[in-house]
């Protein structure tokens, strides 16, 4: 029972800091230099990895159905499948969760231990809200930064599929590339593109949140840091199934 | 209208943390210039005075005073600008590890956008104060425990507070830093007329507060004197808390000569001389 009021009271507690974010964007003072500071850590920083689970995922997943594909002697449609699958699920999903485990436990960690060592007491004492000096620049940096990194993972992932099928597959640059062209349209990347605007949200938010509810020192710390990467990779796979429909219902079965 | 007596005033003021009391209607005042010293075991609520006073926290019942404003029921934004009169000395400095000393001292004009020519020279002066002026470009990483402390004694001292709060400076340092951290609070005290709530749980701390002060010399130097034998001037109360409880409220003399056996116990000085204890 303890763990279900806990679960109701943390879902409220977030509920109330998202409103407290959303609100510090438009009241003064603005953060502007401490936004930009987070999308260089938190975005830039993790263009690496990135890359590298899209160029491996895409190319996985060429070699996976290019050999079925060969069967129905359909392996020129290789490009298309991988595209949409990259674009649709793989990409945003992928390169939320890497974020998941990369910057939200990062910000949960550094929020954590700046509340244990009173570092927010003292923010809180030198008149600063610490909401809008270290959540709302955090939150605001991902929302812009998840939807580029994802973009670059779907890019990374279609050239993987372009290595793979030309240099295992044998097939034709050409062919491959035209049917990733075919597969794109613009609703297909829109919905691709708002998928990871609330992953990263979401990672955001739950890791600010875990940080800023740290109990019990360091072993708080590495409480909340695990926590934080559990509980925004299970919300962005489950809030995933719910965007899936509303965004095919919307924007590309209509 | 309240007549301002005091610089910060507690009435009754109780709280609980998950069912178990840690301050029981407990009521004093800390007068203008006044340092009060709160003494006490741990975990007897100390550290939670300041914290309330601050509003960091808020009291279960009861009514709590700064600077003649009763700030109980003020939200998160008006306790913001009371904040401005406080400075707060944390336990272990609470710098910001991600900021330099500078960046440290500077932060709270920086997020008043002050220009940074005047910025710069309040952080020197601050530095000075506290005689770390050459540690100005070292991140917190790279200090001593006790000039951590001292860093957080010149942040505190930015936008010039009229009270400040000090938790614990003292705690875990050698005897020599501890004595540079009271007598800054000496010179605050005695020259700038600052009202002071200093948590220690060091016999030391009570006879350097209590006996000792900072005046200027004929050459203008600042020079710290013991008040002897002579009347007792000195600005300074202690009250010593218990489970909750203020159970001494009152001068050093008279904490020296308390019967009460835990006071007995604490000062680890069953037949107490106030004379002779700092001479």
């Amino acid at each position: 029972m303890s763990l279900i009021i806990r679960g109701i009271t943390q879902i409220q507690e977030i509920t109330l800091l998202t409103w407290r974010v959303l609100r510090g964007i438009f009241r003064k003072p603005f953060y502007l230099r401490e936004t930009i500071v987070q999308m260089d850590v938190l975005g830039v920083g993790s263009v690496v990895i990135i890359l590298l689970t899209g160029v491996a995922i895409g190319a996985v997943l060429a070699l996976n159905s290019a050999s079925t594909l060969k069967r129905f002697g359909a392996t020129g449609v290789t490009g298309q499948l991988v595209t949409l699958s990259m674009v649709r699920e793989i990409g945003p999903l992928l390169a939320c969760i890497m974020l998941a485990g990369r910057v939200g436990s990062g910000i949960a960690a550094e929020l954590g231990s700046m509340l244990v060592s009173e570092q927010i007491d003292a923010m809180r004492a030198l008149g600063t809200d610490p909401v809008k000096k270290l959540v709302t620049p955090r939150v605001l940096a991902l929302v812009i930064v998840a939807p580029a990194l994802t973009v670059i993972c779907d890019g990374a992932g279609v050239l993987g599929g372009v290595f793979v099928s030309i240099s295992l597959m044998n097939q034709s640059a050409g062919v491959y590339l035209g049917s990733v062209r075919d597969a794109l349209d613009f609703n297909e990347i829109v919905g691709g593109v708002i998928k990871p605007l609330i992953f990263g949200f979401i990672v955001a938010i739950v890791g600010c949140y875990m940080g800023l509810s740290t109990e019990g020192g360091t072993v708080g710390v590495g409480r909340s840091t695990t926590r934080s990467v559990v509980i925004s990779s299970i919300t962005i796979i489950l809030s995933n199934f719910v965007l899936t429909r509303l965004i095919l219902a919307l924007l590309l079965e209509r | 209208m309240r007549k301002q007596l005091n610089a910060i005033e507690f009435h009754d003021v109780s709280l609980a943390f998950n069912g178990r009391r840690v301050l029981n209607r407990m009521s004093f005042v800390v007068r203008y210039g006044e340092a009060k010293i709160i003494m006490g075991g741990s975990g007897t609520g100390k550290s939670t005075l300041l914290r309330l006073t601050l509003g960091l926290i808020k009291p279960d019942s009861g009514r709590i005073f700064v600077d003649g404003e009763e700030i109980t029921g003020y939200a998160e934004e008006q306790m913001m600008a009371v904040r401005q009169k406080i400075g707060m000395v944390f336990q272990e400095g609470a710098l910001f590890d991600s900021l330099s000393v500078y960046d440290n001292v500077a932060y709270r004009l920086r997020e008043q956008r002050v220009p940074e020519a005047e910025i710069e020279q309040t952080v020197h002066r601050m530095l000075r104060f506290v005689d770390l002026d050459d540690a100005i470009e070292k991140m917190p990483n790279e200090l001593s425990g006790g000039m951590r402390r001292r860093v957080g004694i010149a942040r505190a001292l930015v936008g010039s507070p009229k009270i400040i709060l000090y938790d614990e400076p003292t705690a875990g340092l050698d005897p020599i830093t501890a004595r540079t951290i009271c007598e800054l609070a000496l010179k605050l005290r005695d020259l700038e007329d600052v009202s002071s709530m200093f948590v220690t749980h060091r016999l030391k701390d009570i006879q350097v507060l209590a006996e000792e002060y900072v005046v200027r010399d004929d050459e203008g130097n600042l020079v710290v004197e013991h008040e002897g034998g002579r009347l007792c001037l000195v600005n300074t109360g202690v009250i010593m808390l218990k489970d909750g409880d203020i159970i001494f409220n009152g001068s050093d003399e008279e904490l020296y000569a308390a019967a009460d056996p835990y006071i007995v116990q604490f000062l680890d000085r069953p037949s107490a001389d106030p004379q002779s204890a700092g001479a």
